[in-house]
């Protein structure tokens, strides 16, 4: 690290990063708890409202962490980012703003009533707060997509005459074709991290043979919306994500498939390990002319390589932009292939009581926060050495006064206190599942009545 | 336009004092007004249900900022780098101090949270006393549009100085005596007993500290930044903002004594939002003043594009109206005394 903007860089991915952790779950645990909740209401069950308020209580701890791990989000464009905020703030500012005061107001104030106000609100009421921080959450997801696919894909600006970037188009900033794609992918991404814990506490309880019913219902809920995630991650929002990619960032797909020469019938690489020094992938492991169908439907087209490029156009990056890739879509085939077989022993009604299968699912469940950041690393890394790609560059946009020992400063802190707060997390989160869904305190229904209703 | 932009930020960013105001007033005044478990989990109920929302009024003003004045949140933002820094630490930990506070009921817990809790109340009434005394002040803004401040110089209001200097530490204990007046009339508003009546004893306390203050800083803040007197000789009929605070600092203490609780805490924002307004109002059109006048950030030299603005005004309007509608909503849902004897969690 000699300069100050790689630790600005570091600065932004560690926190942010850290920072996803969070927002990813709860994302997709505010479907889950609106799938649960709707349950509740058409069936009366108060079953699957007793599981509602377990997952409010995982999804309270990780929402509270999002929001501490957020709030740094934003000022660090204006603290770390001076020049990029200067020239593009009255661009990039629209969505962060409008995130403020059109998601996080109404989360906050619904997180509220559904977490403290069950009794206040009734069953409608409170099945609406659901829908509401849903909404809220799922809306915050959605104009942060479009912030960064602006930077990937930048739309409807024009520059003033100080060189400065200014909003022409409000609905070609918001309805980005770049951004709904990346939308629909990222989100997809965080519903299997729903998914995958939903399905793996599910199964946990299912192998220790505590909260049996419980249990099943998480393992069925998870799984069968886990599948068609984990599908509609891979086609069509992944492929559309890698079309993209291929028509307007095609020096960021050869570095990410590790293609250093262009050519014909260009091959897909599962494994192996880039050499940019002498330009080649050590160890290949391809299947022949596969890049070429998927990029253009075509098993002779031609794609270009990283040589096609001139090298200051290529990411600063390239290794781990190829392994972040790699990873991603590693975990995207197996998470289909684990949901598949899930689904298929649930049909087949023997999930429950297959236990190998169990503790794959139980095991399963960092696998999409890997997946997720390695997801986001990608899309990143292929934007180098752009900041707002093709107009400007990342050395150029960093805060001119702030030096790097500032920055390493304030990254020091933050990794100290981002640590002490992973270990809270895993702290307090396996102490709510050690609890388990059945609170000792006051059951507002007498237990066994809820029973029957849940069958297989 | 530009001025509209100017004056609607201030709205948000006066919203945040006001509302945040309260609950990290709270925090500051938790050890003095509420001593056993019991207490102090009611003064944590009397803002569990809002602190959060109340929180987003920085995050949606800093945004709006953002976009409308993107020069102003670049160089204030990576100028005033190692104070803000601390500010998010410190807003890290309380949010996890209140949100964590109540998972597990022992000895050992309980306490550590408490303590971090008012702890960084404290101190963020304290910091944001300092910053609106840094920007008052003016910071050393150079022809670059860019500035840094160390945390500390030698304490004087010089060419080169430092966040922290007498003027901008007395704003910040100015900030956290009118914080913890006000805190201290929200838990009355919110509680009952014993609780109450500290509450109750703990404003009148802070309303003399904070009147002494108030004159001190105004006779102050008039020779540091002489643009507040131009402004005021301008337009007179900016007089009535320092009015209301006035109005709103006798308000106080004359509730106060009535007994009354609601009002006495409306007063308190009364005197709050017209401090505020005064300052925003003496130093307009800087949004950020130099301690060299020709490098100081106006709205025009800061503001985006036209275009931009004007759509951001559609949006804005339809977003607050929503959000006033949700805090209505919530607040009522919340309104009344808090239980002595139940259960935030239920």
């Amino acid at each position: 690290m000699e300069s100050a903007v790689d630790v600005h860089r570091l600065h932004f991915a560690f926190t942010v990063t850290f920072h996803y952790l969070f927002p990813q779950l709860t994302m997709g645990l505010a479907l889950l708890i609106l799938i649960l909740k709707t349950m509740a209401l058409r069936s009366g069950d108060e079953h699957y409202n007793r599981s509602a308020r377990f997952w409010a209580k995982i999804f309270g701890i990780n929402f509270a962490l999002g929001v501490v791990t957020g709030i740094p989000m934003e000022f660090q464009f204006g603290t770390n980012w001076a020049e990029f905020s200067k020239a593009a703030g009255g661009v990039i500012g629209q969505p962060l703003a409008m995130e403020g005061v059109f998601s996080f107001f109404l989360e906050s104030s619904f997180l509220g009533l559904f977490l403290f106000g069950e009794k206040r609100l009734g069953r409608v009421g409170h099945w609406l707060s659901a829908l509401l921080v849903f909404l809220g959450s799922w809306l915050s997801g959605y104009l942060i997509v479009a912030t960064d696919a602006w930077m990937q894909y930048p739309v409807g600006y024009r520059l003033r005459p100080g060189g400065d970037i200014e909003l022409a188009s409000f609905w070609a900033l918001i309805l980005n074709p770049w951004a709904l794609g990346q939308y629909a992918h990222n989100m997809t991404g965080a519903v299997q991290t729903g998914c995958f814990v939903m399905a793996a506490v599910g199964a946990f309880y299912l192998l220790t043979s505590r909260h049996i019913e419980y249990a099943k219902s998480f393992v069925r809920v998870g799984v069968v919306l886990g599948v068609i995630a984990a599908v509609v991650q891979m086609a069509p929002t992944g492929d559309f994500q890698g079309v993209m990619i291929a028509r307007h960032q095609p020096v960021t797909l050869a570095a990410m498939e590790g293609l250093f020469r262009s050519q014909q019938g260009a091959p897909l690489a599962i494994l192996g390990q880039p050499d940019v020094e002498k330009r080649q992938l050590d160890n290949p492991l391809e299947i022949p002319s596969m890049l070429s169908f998927l990029t253009y439907r075509k098993w002779s087209a031609h794609v270009s390589g990283l040589d096609a490029f001139p090298q200051d156009q290529w990411p600063d990056k390239i290794e781990l932009l190829y392994y972040s890739y790699h990873v991603m879509v590693g975990l995207g085939t197996i998470f289909i292939a684990v949901m598949a077989v899930s689904v298929f022993l649930l049909w087949r009604r023997k999930l429950f009581a297959t236990r190998w299968m169990l503790w794959v699912l139980m095991l399963s469940a960092p696998l999409p926060y890997i997946a997720n950041t390695a997801g986001w690393l990608t899309a990143e890394l292929g934007r180098q050495p752009w900041l707002i790609y093709g107009v400007m560059r990342t050395v150029h946009g960093a805060s001119p006064r702030v030096v790097a020992g500032n920055a390493w400063f304030t990254l020091i802190g933050f990794m100290g206190m981002y640590t002490v707060l992973s270990m809270l997390w895993l702290f307090l989160v396996y102490r709510e599942i050690e609890q388990g869904p059945e609170p000792d305190e006051k059951p507002s229904t007498p237990a066994p009545a809820s029973r029957p209703a849940t069958v297989n | 336009m530009e001025t509209v932009w100017f004056c609607l930020v201030a709205v948000m960013i006066a919203m945040y004092v006001l509302l945040d105001g309260f609950d990290l007033g709270a925090g500051a005044i938790y050890f003095l007004v509420a001593q056993t478990n019991e207490e102090r989990r009611q003064v944590l109920a009397s803002i569990g249900p809002v602190w959060d929302g109340n929180e987003v009024w920085l995050l949606a003003a800093g945004g709006v900022l953002y976009f409308a004045f993107p020069l102003l949140y670049a160089s204030g933002f990576s100028g005033f780098y190692l104070p803000l820094m601390m500010v998010l630490w410190l807003l890290i930990l309380r949010g996890s101090s209140i949100e964590f506070r109540n998972h597990i009921q022992s000895a050992v817990w309980i306490p550590f949270w408490d303590f971090l809790f008012s702890l960084s109340s404290l101190l963020l009434a304290v910091f944001f006393g300092a910053a609106l005394g840094n920007v008052v002040r003016g910071v050393p803004l150079d022809e670059t549009g860019y500035f840094f401040e160390p945390l500390w110089t030698n304490f004087q209001l010089g060419d080169h100085p430092g966040i922290l200097d007498w003027y901008t530490i007395l704003v910040g204990v100015t900030a956290l005596l009118v914080l913890m007046m006000h805190g201290a009339l929200w838990v009355q508003l919110k509680t009952e007993a014993a609780i109450r009546e500290r509450s109750a004893s703990v404003a009148s306390w802070a309303w003399w500290g904070v009147l002494a203050c108030t004159v001190l800083l105004t006779g102050v803040t008039f020779r540091i930044q002489p643009q507040i007197l131009v402004n005021f000789k301008t337009w007179p009929v900016g007089y009535i903002l320092p009015a209301l605070a006035i109005a709103g600092l006798a308000g106080v203490q004359f509730e106060l004594r009535r007994g009354k609780e609601l009002n006495a805490f409306l007063a308190s924002c009364a005197y709050l939002l017209g401090m505020l307004t005064s300052v925003v109002f003496g130093v307009y059109p800087m949004v950020l003043p130099a301690r060299n006048p020709a490098y100081s950030l106006t709205v025009a030299s800061a503001k985006a594009g036209a275009y931009g603005l004007k759509i951001g005004l559609v949006w804005w309007i339809v977003g607050m109206l929503l959000a006033t509608g949700y805090f209505v909503y919530v607040y009522r849902t919340f309104a009344g005394k808090v239980a002595a004897n139940s259960d935030s969690h239920s």
